[in-house]
């Protein structure tokens, strides 16, 4: 006898809503299918009727975790139509800005999927942590979460060189902290019992069904945007590609934590490298009829943009496909033959940019009983 | 009376909704949550259950998909109960205003008791509305 698991799409425990509905058989989960577009608001519509400048603004509240890496591929895409080159120094610091998101972004995921596996000292340590990122973006940028720094042809912001030092030793406790969570994943109980072994996306399904980001990565599929098509100055740093072969929740994040170390570095280099200079050109925006394509590597994998012009002020048409977009289509191989309870955190495990499975309820197919549970009881679920 | 008033204000629990907002508002909510912000000493605490929650707290702009939920939220709520909407979203439409799927503001969906303004507000502005709502009850 099956039954059917539906999952949100109301009360989000922390972001958008979405549905699943999950067939289960006893505590086997058998099927599973995915409702999207309770979070459809008609953006790229809108990005049509407004001119490149205010778009800006439009697109950085396309997601607020990962506002950075929209706006800057957003940039691009749109210098790329203008013919522009966007000057080195303001390049470098769209890079400082992206890095310090990738690292915030991938603290938050540790947090939440902290708490979705019932260890949630492990959820404050990671936010608090989070903290001290959320302080460094402010001090760069002035606001905590949308930075609103990218502009087309450049950043609005200088970095001074008096936070310089600020910048640094707020990596330096990062580095600490980030090691000591490595460790603590490596090491205890907990963690590796829920962690290991669960939600496996083999190779050679993470390629067939296009996984990108740290999800494709932890399943040993060896592929970076940020150095396989380098954007803004990445050619000119170093860092490695961490990959994994395991393809479960635990390779998964063992993936982003580790690349929380290789986005401090990142910024290290950067900071010191930085040249003297100008932080933006003017761009004359009558722009002629035109496309182009941009892709970069957001904290969840691959972004991609694509862009229109018509020769006027306004954009004909903005496309985008966000990294979310491309890693459900991966949810139900991960899913297949696991149990209810691996539900939360596998859905989590491929940082989804929503969190809407407050509510589950379960429907009898046979009697058409239903019943409720919250995604609280559900984190409690036990065989 | 008095009693149950004093335990209601020492433990508002709050229900968070996103009706199709960016997400950031929510995560500075949940950054309020943690240790720097901390609004558990005032003995608030994020619940999963419309039934069990003192407090809507609603971000985004209400898309149409939102907006019978949103309502049958707050309807399974029980008395008394306040509703806070955070961010420009709710109050406004922020930058998603003449978006053609959305049906902001919020009050014309369910009653309002505060706004907390900002794109996204600063988890101290959050929690000084949600003192503020308090401070009614
Ligand atoms: S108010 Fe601003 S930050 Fe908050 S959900 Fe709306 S657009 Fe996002």
């Amino acid at each position: 006898m099956t039954f059917i698991v539906p999952i949100g799409p109301q009360h989000p425990a922390l972001k958008e809503p979405e549905f699943f509905k999950f067939e289960i058989k006893g505590e086997e989960i058998v099927d599973i299918d995915i409702r999207f577009g309770y979070v459809h608001r008609g953006i790229e519509e809108a990005l049509q009727r407004r001119d490149y400048k205010h778009d800006v603004y439009l697109i950085e509240r396309i997601c607020g975790i990962c506002n950075v890496v929209h706006t800057t591929n957003y940039c691009q895409a749109i210098e790329q139509l203008a013919g522009v080159e966007p000057p080195e120094r303001a390049k470098y610091i769209r890079v400082i800005i992206l890095e310090l998101e990738r690292i915030h972004s991938h603290l938050l995921w540790l947090g939440i999927a902290a708490h979705q596996i019932g260890f949630n000292t492990l959820f404050m340590l990671a936010w608090r942590d989070r903290e001290r990122v959320m302080d460094l973006r402010e001090l760069i940028s002035g606001n905590r979460v949308t930075s609103a720094t990218n502009t087309i042809g450049g950043v609005r912001r200088d970095v001074k060189t008096e936070q310089v030092p600020t910048i640094l030793r707020g990596l330096d406790a990062l580095e600490r902290s980030t090691k000591y969570y490595i460790d603590l994943f490596n090491s205890d109980r907990t963690i590796l019992a829920r962690c290991t072994n669960v939600g496996i996306l083999t190779k050679d399904d993470a390629r067939k069904l296009c996984a990108v980001g740290p999800l494709a990565r932890a399943s040993g599929v060896d592929t970076d945007i940020r150095r396989d098509h380098p954007y803004a100055i990445y050619d000119k740093l170093s860092f490695n590609v961490i990959t994994e072969r395991e393809g479960d929740v635990w390779a998964k994040s063992i993936v982003r934590l580790r690349e929380i170390l290789e986005s401090i570095q990142i910024v290290r280099q950067a900071v010191k490298k930085m040249p003297i200079g100008p932080i933006r050109i003017k761009v004359d925006l009558n722009i002629p009829r035109n496309e182009a394509i941009e892709r970069t590597e957001a904290p969840r994998g691959e972004l991609f943009y694509y862009a229109l012009s018509n020769g006027t002020d306004r954009p004909e048409r903005v496309h985008v496909r966000t990294p979310t977009c491309a890693n459900v289509a991966s949810i139900k191989r991960m899913f297949l033959g696991g149990t209810v309870a691996e539900i939360p955190i596998v859905i989590w495990s491929i940082d989804p940019c929503f969190a809407c499975n407050d509510r589950v309820s379960l429907v009898d197919s046979h009697t058409g009983k239903t019943f409720n549970l919250s995604l609280k009881e559900l984190r409690k679920w036990r065989h | 009376m008095g009693l149950i008033r004093l335990c209601r204000r020492k433990s508002p629990w709050l229900l968070h909704f996103n009706t199709g907002g960016c997400a950031g508002c929510d995560i500075e909510l949940v950054a309020a949550l943690t240790p720097r912000y901390d609004v558990e000493r005032f003995g608030i605490q994020l619940r999963g259950s419309p039934r069990h929650a003192d407090i809507l707290v609603v971000t985004g702009p209400i898309t149409r998909q939102a907006k019978d939920r949103i309502i049958r939220i707050y309807e399974q709520m029980p008395e008394p109960k306040a509703v806070i909407a955070i961010g420009s979203c709710p109050a406004s439409g922020s930058v998603y205003h003449d978006c053609y799927n959305v049906v902001w503001p919020l009050d014309k969906h369910v009653p309002v008791s505060a706004y907390v303004p900002g794109c996204p507000p600063k988890p101290e502005a959050i929690i000084h509305g949600i003192l503020k709502v308090l401070e009614k009850v």
